[in-house]
This record gives C-alpha cells, sequence and structure tokens, in this order.
C-alpha cells in the first residue's frame, strides 16, 4: 500500500479518506457498492472524482457527509476533516461538520431547494446553525451571500422562493447556503450537469473564484471529463465502486494511464474522428451483485489476462502524484505498459491525421438531389391562458420562424440550449405537434395541416428515435411487439413474414435475435436505444428525427449509438435531423449545422463553417462555453473566452428587436428595435445578425 | 332429480367474477412484470397469510352461492309419474352443510356452549308424586348438549373432549399436509425431504410457504373445533329468535363478499374507461368527465346513496310482482346495492387514472405510437391500459375492505341490505341494544366483531402487500 | 390570485346546477310521485283518491317541468322542479311529513352537531397528525413498524364497534358519562366526551396511516437532503421542512371536509340521541321523508363545494407558487 508514504508527502490535506467502503442493504443483505476508496483533498485543492453513472462517485460523497439513503451502509474506512474523524462523530458533532465544515452542492437545483421557503429563510437556517450572526446581521451576511454568488439585486430575491429563480440561479443559492456556513471544503456532485453549458460556464466559473477567494478544498463529482479539464488540480476515475487511476490533471490529459480512462478518451467524438468508429468499451458495468473476482474492469479490457480475472491489483506508481491501479504497470510488465501510455498519449492528442479519410465534411450536396425535407417559416404558438374566463393573453413562441433544408442522406444537426425549441420542430416535422403557420414539405409535398388520414402513409417515410431510452419503450411490451408496433400500423395491407423482419432489424443495430420475446426493462440503456433505432427502421424511413439520442447515455455507450448511427447513414442513405445541445456529437457527425436561440434559427451552415468560423455572436459563446476535454483542443474553437450573462429569457416574453441583444457583447440600437434578417454568407452559410450586412 | 338448481343474480356475478379472477390470473402469469409483482406479494409472509384466510372466507362464500330448491317430499299414494314438487325455500350449498346449525333453532337466547337458556322462565315441572309445580329457572335448552340428556354436569369435560379430539385430528391433518407440500418441493429442487421442511419453515422458499402453512394451520385448528363442537352445541349461543349465531356469522360472509366484489363489476369500468379517456384525450372530453365525477362527487356519499336506496325501495314496493320469492327479491335489492354503490364511488379512481394517463399520454412510447399513425383506441388499450393495471389492482384490493365496513354502517342507517338478509351490518343492528340488557347478550356482537375484524384485517394486510408489490416506487 | 379564486366559484356555479338536477331525478323522475305516494299511504290504504290527496298536500300534483295549463311565467314556476328544486338555491326546502319547515329545522340542529363535530374534527386532527409525524420521525424502527401494525388494525374495526363498544365500556361498565342525551349550555360537555373521544379514536387508523405516508413521501424529497447537509437538527428538519410542505396534501384532504362538519354525523348523533342534523337525516331516512332527505342532499353537496373553495384559497396560503401565479 502507498497511502502511509503520501501521507507523510502531504501533511496539509484538508479531507483524508482511507479505505473508505460503503454498501446498500436490500432483500436481506448488504451490496457493496464503494470498496477500499482513498484519497485525499488539500486546502485550496481541486480534487475531480470522474466516473460514469452507477460507480459509486455520488454515495461516496454522501456517505463523507455521512447523509446516505436509509439503505445505504459504511461499512469500513476512514475519513478525516482537518484531522477528525467523521465516522467516529456522535451525530450531534456531525451536524456541526455538516454545513460548517464541509458543505454540498447537489446535481439538481430545482428540486434540492424547500418550494415554500422563502431564498432568505433557507440561507438564514445555516446561519443560524454554524454562525452567531442574528436578526439585521444575519440579514445583511444573506445578502452579502447572494451577492458573492453574482445574482442582481439580492435584497429582492431573499424575499423570494426558489420557483422564481431560473435555473441557475437556483444553483447559485444553492452556492450561497453552502458557503454560508464558511466550508473548508466544498462538495460539488455534479453541480452543472442539469444546467446548460452557457450556464454551466458561469457556474464553473464562480467556483473557480469562490474556492481561490476562500482558499477552500473542493471535491468536484462529475462525469465530463471537459468539466474536470477546466477545473480540477488532480483526478481520481472510479469504476465499479474502485479507484482505479489518481493524477494530476495535467499528467493525466497528457498520458492517461489505465485502459478504462484510455478507452474513455478514445470514445469520445470529435472532428478529429469524423467518419470513423469511435472506439467503444465492450460489455457493460457489473452491477453490485455480480462484480467480477480480480480487476472489476477486466471482463471489459482489450488488455486482460489470466491475471487480471483472478487478483485486484494494486497502486503502481506511473509518474509524479500518479498513480494507476492496473496489472499492466506492475514489475515487470514496463515494456507493454510503455507501449499502451504511448498509444493513448496518442489516442487522447491525435487531432489531424484521422480526419482524412473522414468524408470530406461541409461539402454541399450536388445540386441534382431535391432537398427530401423543407422546412419554411415554420411557427409552433402555444396560448397563455390568464383570468377569470381563461382568455388567452398571449402565446409562447416556442418556434417562430425557422426555415431549414435536408438532403436525402445528410445529416442536418439543430443545436441549441434547452428552452429554445428545437424538439418542439422534430415534433412539428413529424406532426405530432399542430404547426401554427410556415410549410413543411416531404419530398416536395406539403404535410403542414394534413388530416390524420392523409398523413398516415407519409408517416413511413420520416420516424423519430427520442431522448430518454427509459420512457421510449413501452415496458409492458416485448421487444419484438414494439419493433413491430409501425410494421403492424403502417404496412398492415403488404403481406410479409413480420418474424423475419423483426429479427432482421434487430441484426441490424446489433441485437442479438432472442431479444424478440425479452422486454425492455432486461436493456441497458444503450441496448435499449438500439431497439428504440430498430422500431424506427422497422418501417424503412428515410428521414429519422433524432432527438438528443445520446444524452441520457454514458460517454462510452454514446459511442456505440454514434457508431450505429453512422453505419446506419451509409448503408441507408438515411437523412438525419440531429436534434443536439452536444457540440461534440455535431462535430462528429453533421454535415450541416443549425444553431437556434428563443425559437428562431441564428446561424446556419456547413459544419466545417460554423464550428471553425462561428459568425453569430451566440454561437460563438455557445461554442467557447463548451469545456474542452483536451486540454490542446481548448481555445481552438474562436480564441478568446466569451461569457454570456444572463439567461435565456422566457419565449412568451422575447427581448423587442433581436432576441439575443440583452446578452450581447455587439449589441446596437439598432439590435434593441430590429429583428435581423437573414444574410447569407456564402451559398451554404446564413446568419441573422445586425454585424454582418 | 332430487334439487332443482336455482341461479340467483347475486350467483351469476360472483360466479363471472371467478371466471374474471381466473382468466386475470392467467393473463397476468404471461405478463413479466404483473407476474414479478405477484411473485413479490407471495414472497410477503403476511400478504400470503392474509390471503389464505382470505380465501377461506371466499370458499364459504362460494359454498354460498351455489343454491337449489330441495324436493319435498312425494305426497302419499302418488303415482311415479306425477310432478316433482320443489321446496319455495331456496337453500345453498353451504346450507346444506350446515343443516344442522340452521334447522336447530332454540326458543329464544342462550350463551355460547351453554345447554340452558340465559334467561329463567316459568316452568310446570312434574313432581315425583305427579303433581305439577311451577318454579321459575333456566329452561333446558332443546339441542344445546342434548346427548348429554340429564346429566349436565358432564358439559365441560364433554366440551373439552370434543374440542381435544376434534383438534388433534386437525392438527395430524395439517401434519400431513405440510409434509406433503414441503415433500414435493423437495422433489422439485432435488434435494431430501428434510432439507425441504427446513427451507419452508425457516423462509428460504420464493413463495411464503410458511406463511400458508400457518394461516392454515390455525384456519384447520379453528375449523376443527368448530366442526367437533358444533353438531352438539351452539358454539356462538343463539340470538333473540333461537338461532344459531354460528350460522349467521358464515351467512354473513358472503353478503360481505358480494358486496366487496360485485360493486367493482361496476366501479371498474366507469373509473377505468372514463379516467383514461379524460386523461388521453384533454380537452371538452375531460372537461365533460371531470365536470360529471366532481358534480357526482360533490353529494356526500351516505346521501347519495341513502337517497338512491330510498328510491330502488320504491320501486320495489311499489312494483312486488317483479319477484317471485322473498329470497330473490332480498338478492336483488343487495345487487342494486352494490350498483349503487358502484355508481357513487367510481370518481376516485377515475381521479387517479386520469391523472396517471396524463402524465402516461406525454410519454415518448405513447408518441412513438402517434409517430406511426397508431389508432387512439389501439394506443390506450396497448399503451396506456397495461401501465395502468398495477393502479387498478392496487384500489381493487384497497376498496374491498372499505366496502365491507360500508355495508355495516349502511344496513344499520336502514339503507343497507335486506332486512331478512344475514349480513354483518343486520346482525348488528338486531344485536346492538342487547348490550343495554341485564345481564348484557354479547356473544352475536362480538361473534360478528370478531368475524368482521378478521375478513377486513386480512383484506387491508393483502392490500398493504399489493400495493407495495405493485407500487412502480417501491420495485 | 383574485382571478384564480373567482374562476373557482365561477365553476361551482354548474356543478350546483348538477346536483340540482341529479337530486332533482333522482326524486321525481326515476319514481313517479304516485310512486311515492302509493309507498307512503301502504297497501291498503291506496285509491286514487288518497294518491291525489296525498300529491296535492305536498305540492306534487303539478307537472314536472312545463306547465301547459298556467299562464305566463307560470309555465315554469308552477312546476315541481321549479317549486321543489329550483327554490332550494333560495334556501326555501318546503316542509317535512310532520308539516314542520326544513329550513327552520335545519338552522336549529346545526348547533349540537357543530358541538360535536367541531372539537372531533380539530381534536382528531391533532392526534393523528402528531401521531404520524412520531412514525415518520421513528421509521423503519420497531416503534413505526407496530404503529402500523395497530393503525391497520384499528381501520380494520367497524365504527359501529367504536360507538358500541366505547357506550358499553365508558357509560355501561364504568358508568363515567351518560349513556346518550345532549343537554345546552356546560351540561353538554358531559355528554360530549363520549362520543368525541370515540370520534377521535374511531379516525386515528386511517388518518395516520394517510398522513404517515405523505411524510415519508416528503421525507425522500432532495431538499430535505439539502437541510440535512446544512446541520440542521432532525427535528429541525421535520418541522421546518417537510411539516411545510406536507402541509399541502393534507390541506386537499382537511379543508374540504371542514364546512360538511355541519352535517353532524349520521352514526354518533343516531348512538348518542343528540339532536343534530345526522339524526335528522337518519330519521328522515327511517321515515322516508323524501323533502328532507332532498333538502340535506343538496345542503350537503353545496357544503362540499364551499370545501372545494376554501381548499383553493387555503392553498394561496401555504403554497407559494399558487399564490405568486
Amino acid at each position: 500500500m502507498v497511502e502511509p508514504a503520501r501521507n507523510a508527502l502531504e501533511p496539509t490535506s484538508l479531507l483524508e479518506v482511507r479505505n473508505l467502503s460503503l454498501g446498500f442493504a436490500g432483500g436481506g443483505r448488504v451490496l457493496t457498492a464503494v470498496s477500499g476508496l482513498s484519497f485525499s483533498v488539500a486546502a485550496g485543492e481541486t480534487y475531480a472524482l470522474l466516473g460514469e453513472s452507477g460507480c459509486g462517485k455520488s454515495a461516496s460523497a454522501l456517505a463523507l457527509m455521512r447523509l446516505l439513503p436509509a439503505a445505504g451502509r459504511i461499512l469500513g474506512g476512514e475519513v478525516r476533516l482537518e484531522g477528525r474523524d467523521l465516522l467516529g462523530l456522535a451525530e450531534a458533532e456531525m451536524r456541526s461538520v455538516r454545513g460548517g465544515g464541509m458543505a454540498m452542492i447537489f446535481q439538481e437545483p430545482a428540486t434540492s431547494l424547500n418550494p415554500v421557503l422563502t431564498v432568505g429563510r433557507q440561507i438564514g437556517e445555516v446561519l443560524a446553525q454554524h454562525t452567531d450572526l442574528a436578526g439585521e446581521a444575519a440579514r445583511a451576511k444573506a445578502e452579502k451571500l447572494l451577492a458573492a454568488v453574482g445574482i442582481a439585486d439580492p435584497a429582492r430575491r431573499l424575499c423570494e422562493y426558489p420557483f422564481q429563480l431560473s435555473g441557475g440561479m437556483k444553483q447559485r443559492v444553492m452556492i450561497s447556503i453552502a458557503l454560508a456556513g464558511n466550508p473548508r471544503l466544498l462538495v460539488a456532485d455534479e453541480p452543472t450537469t442539469a444546467l446548460d453549458v452557457t450556464i454551466q460556464a458561469q457556474i464553473l466559473d464562480l467556483l473557480q473564484d469562490l474556492q481561490a477567494e476562500r482558499e477552500m478544498g473542493m471535491l468536484l463529482i462529475t462525469h465530463d471529463l471537459g468539466v474536470v479539464a477546466r477545473m480540477a488540480h488532480r483526478v481520481g476515475v472510479m469504476y465499479a465502486g474502485e479507484l482505479v487511476e489518481e493524477a494530476p490533471a495535467a499528467g493525466f490529459f497528457d498520458a492517461p494511464r489505465h485502459p478504462y480512462t484510455q478507452a474513455l478518451f478514445a470514445a469520445l467524438p470529435d472532428l478529429s474522428r469524423r467518419g470513423m468508429r469511435l472506439q467503444t468499451i465492450a460489455g457493460q458495468v457489473p452491477t453490485l451483485a455480480a462484480m467480477p473476482a480480480g480487476c472489476r474492469f477486466a471482463p471489459r479490457c482489450p488488455h486482460a489476462w489470466e491475471r487480471c480475472r483472478s487478483e485486484s491489483p494494486d497502486w503502481s506508481a506511473a509518474g509524479e502524484g500518479h498513480r494507476v491501479r492496473c496489472h499492466l504497470y506492475g514489475e515487470g510488465l514496463e515494456a507493454t505498459a510503455k507501449r499502451l501510455v504511448a498509444e493513448g498519449t496518442e489516442r487522447s492528442r491525435n487531432a489531424s491525421v484521422a480526419g482524412e479519410d473522414a468524408p470530406a465534411p461541409g461539402s454541399a450536396s450536388p445540386p441534382s438531389h431535391p432537398p427530401l425535407l423543407r422546412i419554411a417559416d415554420l411557427q409552433v404558438h402555444f396560448p397563455i391562458r390568464r383570468g377569470v374566463f381563461q382568455r388567452t393573453v398571449g402565446h409562447v413562441r416556442a418556434v417562430d420562424g425557422v426555415s431549414l433544408t435536408l438532403t436525402a442522406g445528410k445529416t442536418l444537426a439543430l443545436v441549441g440550449e434547452s428552452g429554445c425549441g428545437k424538439t418542439t420542430v422534430g415534433k412539428a416535422v413529424l406532426q405530432l405537434l399542430r404547426p401554427t403557420g410556415g410549410s413543411v414539405l416531404l419530398d416536395g409535398r406539403e404535410i403542414a395541416g394534413l388530416s390524420r388520414s392523409a398523413m398516415r402513409p407519409l408517416r413511413r417515410r420520416m420516424q423519430m428515435v427520442f431522448q430518454d431510452p427509459f420512457a421510449s419503450l413501452n415496458p409492458r411490451l416485448r421487444v419484438g411487439e414494439i419493433i413491430a408496433e409501425g410494421l403492424r400500423a403502417l404496412l398492415a395491407g403488404e403481406r410479409r413474414d413480420t418474424a423475419a423482419v423483426v429479427a432482421a432489424l434487430l441484426a441490424q443495430v446489433g441485437l442479438d435475435a432472442g431479444a424478440v420475446d425479452r422486454y425492455p426493462h432486461e436493456f441497458s440503456g444503450g441496448q435499449r436505444q438500439r431497439i428504440a433505432i430498430a422500431r424506427a427502421l422497422a418501417v424503412q424511413p428515410e428521414l429519422l428525427i433524432c432527438d438528443e439520442p445520446t444524452s441520457a447515455l454514458d460517454v462510452s455507450v454514446q459511442a456505440q449509438i454514434l457508431n450505429l448511427l453512422g453505419e446506419l447513414q451509409a448503408s441507408l442513405g438515411l437523412a438525419y435531423l440531429f436534434i443536439t445541445h452536444n457540440f461534440a456529437v455535431v462535430e462528429h457527425l453533421a454535415h450541416e449545422v443549425a444553431v437556434m436561440y428563443l425559437g428562431r434559427i441564428v446561424e446556419r451552415g456547413t459544419v466545417e463553417e460554423v464550428l471553425r468560423q462561428p459568425q453569430h455572436p451566440y454561437t460563438k459563446a455557445l461554442l467557447s462555453a463548451v469545456p474542452a476535454p483536451r486540454p490542446a483542443a481548448a481555445g481552438e474553437a474562436g480564441g478568446s473566452i466569451i461569457r454570456l450573462p444572463g439567461e435565456t429569457p422566457s419565449p412568451a416574453k422575447p427581448p423587442a428587436g433581436c432576441h439575443f441583444h440583452p446578452r450581447c457583447a455587439f449589441a446596437t440600437a439598432e439590435c434593441r428595435e430590429r429583428y435581423p434578417d437573414e444574410r447569407a454568407l456564402s451559398a451554404t452559410r446564413v446568419v441573422r445578425c445586425h454585424l454582418y450586412r | 332429480m332430487p334439487i332443482q338448481p336455482v341461479l340467483l343474480w347475486s350467483d351469476f356475478f360472483i360466479w363471472l367474477l371467478v371466471a374474471a379472477g381466473v382468466g386475470a390470473a392467467w393473463w397476468s402469469a404471461r405478463q413479466p412484470l404483473l407476474a414479478a409483482a405477484w411473485g413479490r406479494v407471495g414472497h410477503n409472509r403476511v400478504g400470503v397469510a392474509a390471503a389464505t384466510l382470505l380465501a377461506a372466507f371466499a370458499l364459504v362464500g362460494l359454498l354460498d352461492s351455489l343454491h337449489y330448491r330441495p324436493q319435498l317430499p312425494a305426497k302419499a299414494g302418488a303415482s311415479p309419474g306425477e310432478k316433482i314438487n320443489y321446496s319455495v325455500e331456496v337453500l345453498s350449498l353451504l346450507d346444506g352443510l350446515l343443516t344442522p346449525l340452521r334447522t336447530r333453532v332454540e326458543k329464544t337466547y342462550s350463551e355460547p356452549l351453554a345447554t340452558r337458556a340465559y334467561a329463567k322462565e316459568m316452568m310446570e315441572v312434574r313432581q315425583e308424586d305427579g303433581s305439577l309445580r311451577t318454579l321459575r329457572d333456566y329452561p333446558r335448552l332443546r339441542f344445546g348438549g342434548a346427548a348429554l340428556g340429564a346429566d349436565e354436569v358432564r358439559a365441560p369435560a364433554d366440551i373439552a373432549g370434543r374440542a381435544l379430539r376434534a383438534l388433534l385430528a386437525g392438527v395430524v391433518g395439517w401434519l400431513a399436509l405440510c409434509a406433503l407440500v414441503s415433500g414435493r418441493l423437495a422433489r422439485k429442487v432435488g434435494v431430501p425431504r428434510r432439507e425441504g421442511w427446513r427451507r419452508v419453515w425457516h423462509g428460504e422458499t420464493t413463495f411464503a410457504w410458511n406463511a400458508l402453512l400457518a394461516a392454515l394451520g390455525v384456519i384447520v385448528a379453528l375449523l376443527a373445533v368448530l366442526v367437533g363442537l358444533g353438531g352438539e352445541y351452539h358454539v356462538f349461543g343463539t340470538d333473540k329468535v333461537g338461532q344459531d349465531v354460528l350460522y349467521q356469522v358464515l351467512k354473513s360472509v358472503r353478503t360481505a363478499l358480494v358486496i366487496g366484489l360485485v360493486t367493482t363489476l361496476v366501479t371498474l369500468p366507469l373509473a377505468v374507461f372514463l379516467g383514461i379517456v379524460a386523461g388521453y384525450f384533454r380537452g371538452w372530453i375531460d372537461d365533460l368527465i371531470q365536470y360529471l365525477y366532481t358534480t357526482l362527487n360533490s353529494i356526500p356519499g351516505v346521501l347519495l346513496i341513502a337517497a338512491a336506496v330510498l328510491m330502488m325501495q320504491v320501486a320495489i314496493d311499489t312494483h312486488p310482482q317483479w319477484f317471485a320469492t322473498a329470497a330473490e327479491r332480498a338478492d336483488l335489492r343487495l345487487l342494486a346495492l352494490c350498483f349503487i354503490l358502484g355508481l357513487t364511488s367510481w370518481t376516485g379512481l377515475a381521479r387517479l387514472l386520469r391523472g396517471e394517463a396524463l402524465k402516461l399520454r406525454e410519454l415518448e412510447y405513447v408518441q412513438a405510437a402517434q409517430a406511426f399513425g397508431v389508432s387512439d383506441l389501439r394506443i390506450l388499450s396497448r399503451h396506456l391500459l397495461p401501465n395502468l393495471m398495477h393502479i387498478v389492482i392496487i384500489a381493487l384490493v384497497m376498496d374491498f375492505s372499505g366496502l365491507v365496513l360500508a355495508e355495516a354502517v349502511l344496513s344499520y342507517v336502514g339503507i343497507g341490505v335486506d332486512p331478512t338478509m344475514i349480513s354483518f351490518g343486520t346482525m348488528i343492528n338486531n344485536a346492538r341494544m342487547e348490550l343495554g340488557r341485564e345481564p348484557a347478550v354479547w356473544w352475536s356482537l362480538t361473534a360478528a366483531f370478531v368475524f368482521m375484524f378478521v375478513l377486513v384485517l386480512a383484506a387491508n394486510l393483502l392490500a398493504d402487500a399489493v400495493r407495495d408489490a405493485f407500487d412502480p416506487r417501491m420495485a | 390570485m383574485l382571478a384564480y379564486i373567482v374562476r373557482r366559484l365561477l365553476y361551482a356555479i354548474p356543478i350546483l346546477i348538477g346536483v340540482n338536477l341529479l337530486t332533482f331525478a333522482l326524486f321525481f323522475v326515476v319514481n313517479t310521485p304516485d310512486d311515492m305516494a302509493r309507498m307512503q299511504l301502504g297497501v291498503k290504504r291506496v285509491t286514487p283518491e288518497a294518491i291525489q290527496k296525498w300529491k296535492a298536500e305536498r305540492g306534487y300534483d303539478k307537472p314536472l317541468f312545463v306547465n301547459g295549463k298556467a299562464g305566463g311565467v307560470g309555465v315554469v314556476t308552477e312546476t315541481i322542479f321549479f317549486e321543489k328544486s329550483a327554490r332550494m338555491f333560495a334556501g326555501d326546502f318546503g316542509r317535512a311529513e310532520d308539516g314542520r319547515d326544513i329550513a327552520r329545522e335545519i338552522r336549529a340542529r346545526m348547533v349540537p352537531s357543530l358541538a360535536i363535530a367541531l372539537p372531533t374534527f380539530v381534536l382528531g386532527l391533532f392526534v393523528t397528525v402528531s401521531f404520524a409525524l412520531l412514525l415518520a420521525f421513528f421509521r423503519a424502527t420497531a416503534l413505526d413498524f407496530w404503529g402500523v401494525v395497530l393503525c391497520v388494525a384499528m381501520m380494520s374495526i367497524s365504527g359501529l364497534f367504536y360507538i358500541i363498544g366505547g357506550q358499553y365500556l365508558f357509560a355501561k361498565i364504568f358508568r363515567l358519562v351518560p349513556i346518550s342525551g345532549f343537554g345546552g349550555g356546560l351540561d353538554a360537555m358531559r355528554f360530549l366526551l363520549l362520543p368525541v373521544l370515540i370520534g377521535v379514536v374511531s379516525g386515528i387508523g386511517s388518518s395516520t396511516r394517510w398522513y404517515r405516508t405523505i411524510f415519508l413521501e416528503e421525507i425522500n424529497k432532495d431538499y430535505v437532503r439539502t437541510a440535512r447537509a446544512k446541520g440542521l437538527k432532525e427535528t429541525a428538519v421535520m418541522f421546518g421542512h417537510v411539516l411545510r410542505n406536507a402541509l399541502i396534501p393534507i390541506l386537499t384532504g382537511v379543508v374540504v371536509v371542514i364546512p360538511l362538519l355541519f352535517m353532524g354525523s349520521l352514526l354518533t348523533e343516531s348512538f348518542f340521541g343528540i339532536p343534530g342534523l345526522g339524526s335528522y337525516t337518519i330519521d328522515a331516512i327511517n321515515a322516508q321523508d323524501f323533502a328532507v332527505v332532498r333538502a340535506m342532499v343538496f345542503i350537503g353537496s353545496v357544503l362540499y363545494i364551499v370545501g372545494l373553495i376554501l381548499t383553493d384559497i387555503s392553498y394561496t396560503l401555504v403554497d407559494p407558487r399558487i399564490r405568486f401565479n
């Protein structure tokens, strides 16, 4: 064990976790979820705990606070905060640590605040518990805290309730609550996962500033390599309840050592691997009940040999502060290890070579191809009803004049933050929502406003893949029935062997034929998404509307789905309308991009044009807000970092003039008065901004 | 044939429910999610014990739902070809089994297991010298302990002896059953019989056999004692008109089951259909259905039932020609009560289902179906209904106990079952003033209380087990 | 917020009309007044004249909806619907079989009904909410387990037995209180003690279990975890956070019954011989006094609708999301 030595090296560590094990009771036994977790966080340091869902990182954080849910059990180990053993403290003493010694912020700001208490009251509680402030002094302190987390007009906000605040502001309030007790350590559990990228950038900046200012230690729990790259001083990678690699941030991104870490990097989509298969990790994360003996990653590891399957690896040093739990780095294997490191480094840095065999991105489609889908001035408005008689007093302009063109066999990415109306566009194209105005032409034929029966024959030409693989499959139907649903509904007249068709579809999406008789709950998230794709493909559509199909999936699984979509496009000539907020995915598979803001498209063009030389200030800001998972790639997008102030306004009351002007650094008087017209910058490029005329 | 089968309307509905139950069991066994949920109920010891008790009650109720009219003894000298006459009295299989209890009617009150009546009476006793003397004493019962003859002092010993013999027989039978079950289980998983026995009693089986066998043990023991003593004594005493209280309690079970189960035949279709349709279609359909149930809901339940029952009484009283026999009239009145209860109690479930349907219709698999142009009816039946089934099942078992309790109250208020029909409500109603007597007559009420309590408690415990097993948040 | 309340008030109008039509249909369409007369008079005395007389005495001899014989507004007003149903909106309920004015009787009987129902309600709410909080506080312990077992057992006992058993035990065996009856002034206390106690006890089982479920649901929410992460005491978490939020669903069930307290309790009042509206209703049912039952149905639904509106208003008090939207 390396621990004792390390301890001596870092006498100043604020938080010291040693051999922490925890589990969950259920069905009369305790399943171990985290075992032998050891790490330390120094004052002023950000330690990132990185891992995919279900690896035990959030449970570990809750265990530090001794806030595990009722079924959770701490099975052993030691947690020391400034030398005090927290696990041995009496509950009353522990209460002074919670919120005082260390504070925590959670993933969902919307549910983590008490909905019926004012912001002031919720901050005041902490002040009363951990400081001597009371009355006016406490109120003034609360005001100061709100100001410190960047909330304008704090005096007014103190009297408001959480539902009156936007998502980003709620998270700021959460942070102010956490800061109120002057904690030495801040535990941030996926603090920005529920937020949009521009807000995420603001919150990450805020956390960084506060930490530097207060010399706090920070334990940052995240699944996002980009966030780690942006924030962490040191990184710990968790897999299946164990820490498998620990390194200083620089060393970690330069030369990831553990095969799992390397695979994570390789699975990230981006422009450099355009048109290529992404590397994926075979198999799935083992369940708590069936942990493999030996190395827990061995069943999925391409380099595993017998020893990995029988013997759990110990820590091996792999450089300055860099250690890894893998037999490859054990004694006598230096040569293999070196080769691996070199490969990993290569893969994580590699940017240019692979791009060459990709189809020339952004090559404009030959004019002979008529567009498969043409949307012109599409509008979807929802009425707002108010007053005694529920009269319509206004409209939420979810989609307000969107025009797009999609060529057969190509991918158009519709990018935007939550609430911009991108999903509504998708549903309106499918006529799942009735458009208020505008036209949708499928292969030159108007489908907006078609009756249900007239629409029916056209439905087989376009289908949708939904975001949440757990909500998109009916849990009461067999996979075979789910896939055959479209066949029965749309192709009832054609005589065909349904069973054979379903089997062929399953094979096409890479699932076993035995899946036919099983039910969705027996499948993992990625497999479910494959089933959903097979269901859509069953009616042989030409257009697939993909609504964030990978945003609920882990990176390694996302890679599998992106690979599958790419193969299907190549073999079937499908066109994708790909709705997403993730630029990495866009870079990887889109041919054209349209950026949406508050119901309108502000910029569109080929991937090359939009992502390399963004023109609209919003596009620029979006791109610069995305934390890059490779430090080398940072700044590539547009040079200087742009931070957007404020948040997206409500589509019920969009700002006058250009919707973006209140957040735009270049706004002029004209921007406040008139919405800019479309301006074509090239054959493929359109921008709506007064800066370009 | 010595009997003429009679199918009362309530019998029809009861057997319809049994058929539906069997069908639902078959169907849910083929639905892995439902089967898994039922499996969780089967794993829950309290749930299995409660279900076993309820099954015993159900058996009593079913035996009481096979009706017939016995053949009247042929008149002397009647020719063989003459038309056979059947009794006007409609009996059930249970009545037939309980003939001793049913026919051995005393004059009036007697305490449980008594050999003499409860109140002193003026009696004329023939003295040895042949003269008649009037004295005031507790009269000897005609049937209670009749086998003892004059030897009444032997009564306690006789009772204890009979009870013990019966209990012994019961225990032996029960042990044999336990051995059989554990033996079969052992054979199925291929372990020695002793190991099978151990697994059953240590709760190491997926299905809670130990709970089932334990509950069965209690039932068998009680049943054995009742059978052993019931032939000779009035185990629960007799009521004002001398009728055996045990017989009344057993007859009440069917009434409670009919009220608790047949009502759901009315409630379920209304609640399920209107609730789902309102939630799925929204718009004016939703407004209309919401208006309907808010209006119905706004009339306090008891009053609405009272008004409806009053009107039903008017209809029954003014149309005596509709009913052939008194049993038929009481039966139809019982059904009408179920109907009224059903019409007034569907609103809660409908509102619940509407709320759930509103959530489900936004789910992506419903939208996926819409994207295929699947018809609304098919979406309702394939995507919504199966995913709301757990709520329906939970509501079904939860409502049962409430309805059984409601019957007692309604019968007390005078808007329940026909006064001639034996039910917990009418028993309580007849017996409630008896506590005020000196000395108090306590056994009718106690018997009704114990049976009703056990029935409702078992139903509530099963409902808890079912809710825990079916609630997706618990899974 | 004002618009919200006004809208709820307006929504009550069609519901009241619906209730009125429903009761009218139940009392006059399902069975005709002739049927009612036959039943009231008994088989022996039924003659066409007697039926006519019975109907005329009660004003049931008019047409249901449209009176063709009457002129002017009489076409509408001189009908059974107008006189028996529509006039209930104005608080005119007509006369009972014994000739007394129903509206007056109702006013007089409200007081004893409230005297029992109100203390039962307040005390019952306090006891059950406290008990449920206790169980939720000690969740997943033996206390919680046996508390729930007790609740299930208590809710499996018919309300009738609570009353019969209570009367037998406290009034007959211990002779602590009178078995039944009602008195004015301070004397009433003696008579009220037992019915209120029984009312509270009989409600413990189901209410406690329901509130406990609500509390447990709230306890599992994220904001409770936040409150604990602040270092608050468990009691502060329960009272300051959980109770505040649990009040919202509890209010739905509770506020709506407050106006109905005026109606009294059928069982308690009839067992204890209290001259309230509950026993009035029972007597009317037993005497098959249609006019009184009709009046009670109508008043009951009016009170229920008032309860719904009160619920909506109380929401605006406890839930800031409704207050500010």
